[in-house]
């Protein structure tokens, strides 16, 4: 929870993953993943249900023990690099029915900067309006979160990662349960990110856009399938191994 | 038949029922359920005196069970407003009931015996005093009766639909899809449970009834896994809880029905430490267990990958990116089961077995590929 | 009633009992929001019947029935109760429902069997018990009105210091610990906080009822308001009105217990909350849902937003 003017180390990567192992009792979820992620890229998580994805996030944040290996951002552990991270957790990870409204759960993004005891005031109420702007949510501000729609709630969600001024966002399957358009929306958001420098990886689950809205793709299925820019990394052979074959995908219908 | 064994008996007797529907409580989060019905009770208790002008243990089981099923009903309505979520839904309904049946005794039935500890608390040593009088004829303890009854049900209902219940409860879309209600499989359950409660307090009181409807079945999913067996071993822990409860009661003289609460406690802490599935030691050892064997198994994975070419204790280092400690380590386990040797200039190079291990970690982990 | 309101301000012992409800339903209400947000309200039932064993122990070392001490020990096995609570969710695949009934009835099981040891013998009921689980209201005095005024004061400075973490752990804790918040420590606090109140409402409500004033002011609350911070004020005022209103109510006639009016004018001012709220109540529901229908036949009105299930 430091103040967030602190540049960077550039010399480094964003995200770099070395050989992490996790287990769920005594079944391993994760089996020696490694990869980095270079700076400035849009970057999926992909791979079938079970395949460790979200555990894969968890241990990036410092929320679960990996048995082995470990993750850095810009070289750090998370604990000293989380000022640099924005976290979009799944929008079914919470109670939408909490009483509370848009920018209020905005302002929660900056929260870390604040640090104990302090309550956001004035400047944080516009910072959050102006994320909120940004999502297109600014007319719903002031909207008990339970009234929003799915897509409404995800925008809201990316808004207050927006708040945390990140240089490396994390979200787990943002595109879940969201309509076309909200799709199309969060994606230019993403890009828009992503022109100002920024790195998004992205826990995703449908492999039709894969290559439509990503420049990496990280291929995971318990242990690390296939890894590096979409065109190379994204074949449908690797595909099928991920998925075990028994997902025919249609390379050819996009 | 003497007393001593009147009291153990009436005990196990609560504890079998209490068993099986705990155990289906525990699995479908809904303990507190249990808790709940047996302090909303008391208003029917108190109403069904009035009804009655005597507390007939007939009066006072149909009042009581009227209100272990209102309960559940007022629950259910609460909870499908939208406006109060499930727990708080419990908590409400049953301390208002309870508040109204406190009331209703302070007001109106002081000068009568109706005590309140008693509807609470129980008092199991009273159990072979009160005989079943039918037509002037004496047919024994009544708790026995009654328990033996209810006992009775709650295995009949078991036995008689083990697969709905049991469908009901793991999978409630699938039991709709086959056309079993879960609304219905809810309300008999929380019937039985009312019965039982019921039955149960005139003797143990309603914290023991909470105590064996949970404790037992909770210890028992510490311990196995499969409906039946879990169903099992809570009868048997529960009844265990009751015959040690009651013996370590008359030792130190202390009150029964809470000595058995404590026992059952006392199991339950014993599988918490020590369940070799899923015990809280038994874990902390896995995952120490589990650190030790996947990193010996990422290093021979990783020497088999790097192929025939020797390798140092430093590169290896530096492939693995650990700790140079947790190498280490990771090699000196390898090494004392004889999966990797040391060459004459300290290379460190994969054994015949230690070959075989590696190319079964890497099938056994790696992506299908 | 001019005659009750002179007695609250007047007669010493109404006054004393009024203020001692009314500093309880201050407290309950005020953590009570962040219980039932949590879906812990029913840890207050738990942790209350888990203060027993803990009375007996303090009285059975000091010999003495001093408040102080007494509530020491309650508070000691209340958060022993709330450890082992967490611990056995957090740890273990048994759920929250499960573990606080297991807290809740062996802790008793064990004050029970205390109680009985304290009295030497192991048959009777203690005339203490039914004090202790009733609740006493009508003891209470001044010094025990300052303590739980003491214990009440802390107990807010700490929720007034730390609302912005504690809703946000209550809101989403993922979210909390990726920007570093101490997730597990503020818990265990948020969980000590309840024990807090618990062990200032046993003596007005007792054991059994105390669920009632974490869960039911806060509920109310809720029916009236899309907002943390303005939930909790509605909670607290609610709760310390169904203390005083129960108290005043108590002390119109003979054998009137205090602890259960309180809870029952506290369910009366949720069944009003329910069907009077307003942003979720029955009564503006249904009037909404007429004007929507309404609305659909003249024109199809996007901006009429989703109204989502409160699950």
């Amino acid at each position: 929870m430091k103040p967030n003017n602190v540049q960077t180390p550039s010399a480094t990567f964003p995200l770099e993953v070395k050989g992490i192992t996790a287990a769920y009792r005594d079944k391993p979820v994760l089996w020696d993943v490694s990869f980095q992620v270079p700076e400035g890229q849009l970057v999926a998580i992909v791979g079938p249900n079970g395949a460790g994805k979200t555990t894969l996030l968890k241990i990036i944040m410092d929320l679960m023990q990996p048995a082995a290996g470990r993750a850095t951002v810009y070289g750090r552990p998370f604990s000293k690099a989380r000022q640099w991270v924005g976290y979009v957790p799944q929008r079914g990870s919470v109670d939408w029915d909490f009483p509370t409204n848009a920018l209020d759960v905005v302002q929660m993004g900056l929260y870390g900067r604040l640090g104990w005891f302090r309550r956001p005031g004035r400047k944080e109420r516009e910072t959050a309006m102006q994320c909120l702007e940004k999502v297109g949510m600014a007319d719903f501000a002031d909207r008990q979160i339970s009234q929003l729609s799915g897509g409404q709630q995800q925008r809201v969600f990316l808004a207050r990662a927006l708040a945390q001024d990140a240089r490396l966002y994390l979200t787990d399957e943002p595109f879940a349960g969201v309509d076309y358009k909200t799709e199309q929306a969060i994606v230019a958001l993403l890009r828009e990110l992503k022109a100002t420098g920024s790195t998004v990886v992205v826990v995703h689950h449908d492999l039709g856009t894969v290559s439509d809205y990503f420049d990496r793709v990280v291929l995971l299925n318990k242990s690390l399938v296939a890894e590096g820019p979409v065109e190379e990394a994204f074949t449908p052979e690797n595909v099928a191994a991920a998925y075990g074959g028994g997902v025919k995908y249609l390379a050819g219908a996009k | 038949m003497s007393a001593d064994l009147i009291i153990v008996l009436t005990a196990v007797l609560v504890a079998i029922p209490c068993a099986l529907l705990g155990t289906l409580l525990v699995l479908r989060q809904m303990s507190m359920m249990g808790d709940a019905i047996s302090h909303a009770v008391l208003p029917g208790i108190v109403i069904a005196f009035f009804i009655s002008e005597s507390l007939g243990a007939l009066t006072s089981l149909i009042g009581a069970g009227v209100f272990g099923l209102l309960t559940a009903v007022l629950v259910e309505a609460l909870r499908n407003t939208g406006r109060v979520k499930e727990d708080s839904s419990i908590g409400i309904v049953f301390t208002a009931l309870f508040a109204l049946g406190v009331f209703l005794v302070s007001k109106f039935a002081r000068e009568v015996h109706l005590d309140l500890n008693h509807v609470l608390y129980g008092e199991i040593a009273f159990a072979p005093l009160n005989s079943l009088l039918v037509g002037g004829v004496e047919l024994g303890p009544r708790s026995l009766w009654a328990m033996g009854i209810v006992t009775a049900l709650a295995v009949g209902m078991v036995l008689l639909l083990y697969k709905e219940l049991k469908i009901a409860t793991f999978d409630p879309g699938l039991a709709a899809a086959i056309g079993l209600s879960p609304v219905l499989v809810h309300y008999l359950l929380m019937g039985a449970v009312s019965v039982t409660t019921v039955g149960a307090f005139d003797s143990v009181g309603a914290i023991v009834v909470v105590a064996f409807l949970i404790v037992p079945p909770a210890t028992a999913y510490l311990l196995v896994d499969r409906l039946s067996h879990m169903m099992a071993l809570a009868v048997l822990l529960g009844a265990g809880s009751a015959v040690v409860g009651y013996y370590l009661a008359a030792v130190f003289d202390v009150a029964i029905a809470g000595m058995m609460a404590v026992v059952a406690g006392g199991f339950f802490v014993l599988a918490l430490l020590f369940s070799p599935s899923r015990g809280l030691i038994a874990n902390l050892r896995r995952q120490r267990r589990n650190r030790r064997s996947f990193a010996r198994g990422l290093l021979l994975a990783k020497l088999a990958g790097l192929g025939d070419r020797a390798t140092t204790e430093e590169e290896l280092v530096h492939h693995l990116s650990w700790d140079s400690d947790d190498v280490s380590r990771a090699l000196q386990d390898a090494s004392s089961d004889g999966l990797i040797r040391r060459s004459e200039v300290g290379e460190v190079v994969l054994t015949d077995e230690g070959q075989v291990t590696a190319h079964r970690v890497v099938e056994n982990n790696a992506a299908a590929i | 009633m001019i005659d009750l309101l002179r007695d609250l301000f007047f007669d010493y012992t109404i006054r004393n009992v009024a203020l001692g409800a009314a500093i309880l339903g201050v407290v309950g209400g005020t953590l009570g929001c962040f219980a039932i947000l949590r879906r812990q309200g029913l840890f207050g039932d738990a942790l209350a019947h888990a203060t027993l064993p803990g009375v007996c122990v303090a009285f059975i070392l000091s010999g003495a029935k001093t408040p102080i001490v007494l509530m020491s020990g309650a508070a000691l096995t209340a958060g022993l109760g709330a450890l082992l609570i967490l611990t056995i969710v957090h740890r273990t695949r048994i759920k929250q429902d499960a573990a606080l009934g297991i807290v809740l009835s062996v802790f008793f099981g064990a004050g029970a069997v205390l109680i009985t040891y304290i009295g030497g013998s192991g048959s009777g009921n203690q005339s203490g018990l039914d004090r202790f689980i009733f609740g006493q209201a009508a003891t209470i005095v001044r010094d025990d009105v300052i303590t739980m005024g003491i214990l009440a004061s802390l107990a807010l400075l700490v929720v007034v210091l730390l609302f912005k973490e504690f809703k946000l752990l209550s809101f989403d804790p993922a979210f909390a610990a990726s920007l570093g918040f101490p997730v597990g420590r503020l818990n265990v606090l948020l969980t000590m906080l309840i024990v807090v109140a618990v062990i200032i409402g046993i003596q007005a409500v007792g054991v059994v009822l105390m669920a009632a004033m974490l869960i039911i002011p806060a509920a109310s609350a809720r029916q009236w308001t899309d907002r943390l911070g303005t939930m909790i004020t509605i909670s607290g005022l609610f709760g310390a009105l169904s203390g005083v209103s129960g108290a005043l109510i108590s002390a119109t006639g003979a054998n009137l217990p205090t602890g259960p009016l309180i809870v029952l004018s506290a369910t009366a001012l949720l069944v009003v909350s329910l069907f009077l709220g307003r942003s979720q109540g029955f009564l503006w529901s249904w009037i909404g849902s007429r004007r929507n229908r309404r609305n659909v036949l003249s024109n199809t009105d996007p901006s009429i937003p989703y109204r989502g299930g409160v699950g």
